[in-house]
């Protein structure tokens, strides 16, 4: 190396201003924000105020987080069953119809949430849905809108969370030995048998994160709650942007975001710790 | 077994595809109501989002913000990604652990952050916001996917040229850019996909000045429905389809979700 070292961190410089500039005093002021105290002019100024946690701890509050919390547990745990045997296969297509499948699936995981959201908003409507098809098809007498509800939201986030967990699950079942599976099924084990226990026993650290990533993601659905949900079917995060773009409070938005934050952390070490001291 | 596994995957497509051929069919209706089974055939809602203005502007301020953003991206991680992985500077890999955060945090969260960074520096509903927050968001994007490309540089070849006198320079130009580069290209197309479908936090920032089509389709419903939004999703779905496709052509798809080591 003719460059001395020192040189070498000058290339840093631009892309340290732009992450320390727009990511880290950002992410400061909503902690500074979220224990702000209100002044006169309605405007808030920097304090050590709990004010805003205090009403957190309302009921009302409280109760959102743990329905949140709740309903994303669902979500994860529902995805994974959907999207489990289906990377399997998928793991074992050849390798252009592996391609085209993965194609779709960033395609669909990539889609708006707001598409997705009118998609099912469509799909479970009373003129153009599913309950249009059924009377046609004779299964109901006459069609009715299936949205909004509980059912709705969880099918909407549902269908958000399965390409997530296809492609979190499809980098640990690919590389997936496959001598194993092939020993199992020597020594007389049925493919269903083989599947359950030597493939999922197997795959169980990868099933856990990828529980835990789509936990935290589907946290952060804000559309489906509210297109295809009733106010009771909200969550935090359609609170925060409630609170911060029609109510204009930042500092109650502010804590109200420190909690997703400390509910999402909360939840991925509880489980890393809970899926490691239990490695057998 | 088999039975069982054709009627699960004949499920899980019809599960995922579904909804997608039901907008695809509304999207093709000729009629102004939403109408399934469709009648009638037309482009007319697929034509409407070039013809009538406000659907086009949305859509070019949504192709011009996911285009400066993802390049703004690229142009952040490069540095990050190269100084980590040519020198292993420790200060290189802190950044890009600090770069990885955004994308990681619930998504309203950053777009809280930054609203209230903006409105206190007054940079509030400008263009510029939107582009650096989403560049930002975005960032891990570039970041995993360049470090990816790096990595699969063979050390000797570097090795090689240098014995053969090339310098810094000549070697990054010669030997790792072709490499890297498409690496680079698919973080690109990455951001460019994730920022075009971007809703909350454009809303966080420009929402009340540059409609983007994410939040002029939000608007939208809840005025009432209107094919167009039906055609704009598959249109969404076919840019999206075209980026990847383009990923899997040129770069290492498989390599970058992980299932090669």
């Amino acid at each position: 190396m003719t460059k001395p070292p020192l040189t070498r961190y000058l290339g840093l410089i631009p892309s340290s201003v732009m992450i320390g500039v727009f990511f880290a005093i950002p992410f400061a002021m909503i902690l500074l924000t979220s224990v702000s105290t209100p002044t006169d002019d309605g405007d808030y100024r920097f304090a050590f105020d709990l004010q805003h946690f205090d009403r957190f701890l309302t009921w009302f509050y409280v109760e959102r987080a743990l329905f949140s919390a709740g309903l994303c547990a669902l979500i994860a745990v529902i995805s994974l069953l959907v999207a489990f045997p289906f990377t399997y296969f998928l793991t074992r297509f050849g390798p252009r119809s592996q391609t085209i499948w993965l194609i779709y699936i960033l395609a669909q995981l990539s889609l708006s949430e707001v598409l997705i959201a009118f998609s099912w908003q469509i799909l479970l409507s009373r003129t153009s849905g599913v309950g249009n098809i059924l009377e046609w098809v004779g299964i109901v007498e006459k069609s009715f809108s299936m949205a909004p509800s509980a059912g709705a939201v969880v099918a909407a986030l549902v269908y958000l969370a399965v390409p997530f967990a296809v492609l979190l699950l499809f980098p640990a079942l690919s590389r997936l030995d496959k001598s194993l599976i092939e020993a199992s099924r020597t020594l007389g084990a049925s493919p269903m048998r083989s599947f359950f226990t030597v493939v999922i026993p197997v795959a169980r650290p990868a099933i856990v994160s990828s529980g835990v990533t789509i936990f935290v993601l589907t946290l952060g659905a804000i559309i489906v709650p509210q297109v295809l949900g009733r106010p009771e079917h909200w969550t935090l995060s359609v609170l925060i942007t409630d609170q911060a773009i029609f109510n204009f409070n930042m500092p109650f938005a502010s804590a109200l975001a420190v909690v997703l934050l400390v509910l999402s952390a909360s939840v991925i070490l509880l489980v890393s710790r809970f899926a490691g001291g239990n490695r057998s | 077994m088999t039975i069982l596994r054709r009627t699960y995957l004949a499920i899980f497509a019809l599960y995922l595809l579904g909804p997608v051929l039901v907008i695809a069919a509304v999207s093709f209706n000729s009629k102004k109501f939403l109408a399934f089974p469709p009648r009638g055939f037309s482009f007319r809602w697929y034509a409407e989002i070039f013809v009538a203005n406000d659907w086009f502007s949305s859509l070019m301020n949504s192709l011009f913000i996911a285009f400066v953003s993802a390049t703004l991206a690229v142009l952040i991680a490069m540095p990050i990604a190269y100084g980590a992985w040519r020198y292993g500077l420790r200060y290189a890999k802190a950044l890009f652990a600090l770069g990885i955060a955004p994308f990681i945090l619930p998504p309203v969260i950053m777009a809280l952050a930054f609203l209230i960074f903006y409105t206190s520096v007054g940079l509030y509903g400008s263009m510029l916001s939107v582009l650096i927050a989403h560049a930002i968001f975005l960032l891990a994007l570039p970041l995993v996917t360049i470090s990816l490309g790096l990595e699969s540089v063979d050390q000797s070849l570097i090795e090689a040229s240098q014995t053969l006198g090339a310098n810094n320079t000549t070697v990054f130009r010669t030997v790792i850019l072709p490499i890297a580069a498409p690496f680079a290209f698919a973080g690109f197309a990455f951001c460019f996909v994730l920022s075009l479908n971007e809703y909350i936090i454009a809303l966080m920032t420009v929402g009340f000045t540059v409609e983007t089509l994410p939040i002029k389709i939000f608007n939208a419903l809840r005025y009432g429905y209107t094919p167009v939004i039906a055609s704009i999703a598959v249109l969404f779905l076919l840019i999206n389809i075209t980026v990847f496709s383009l990923i899997a052509r040129f770069s290492n798809l498989s390599r970058i979700l992980g299932a090669l080591d």
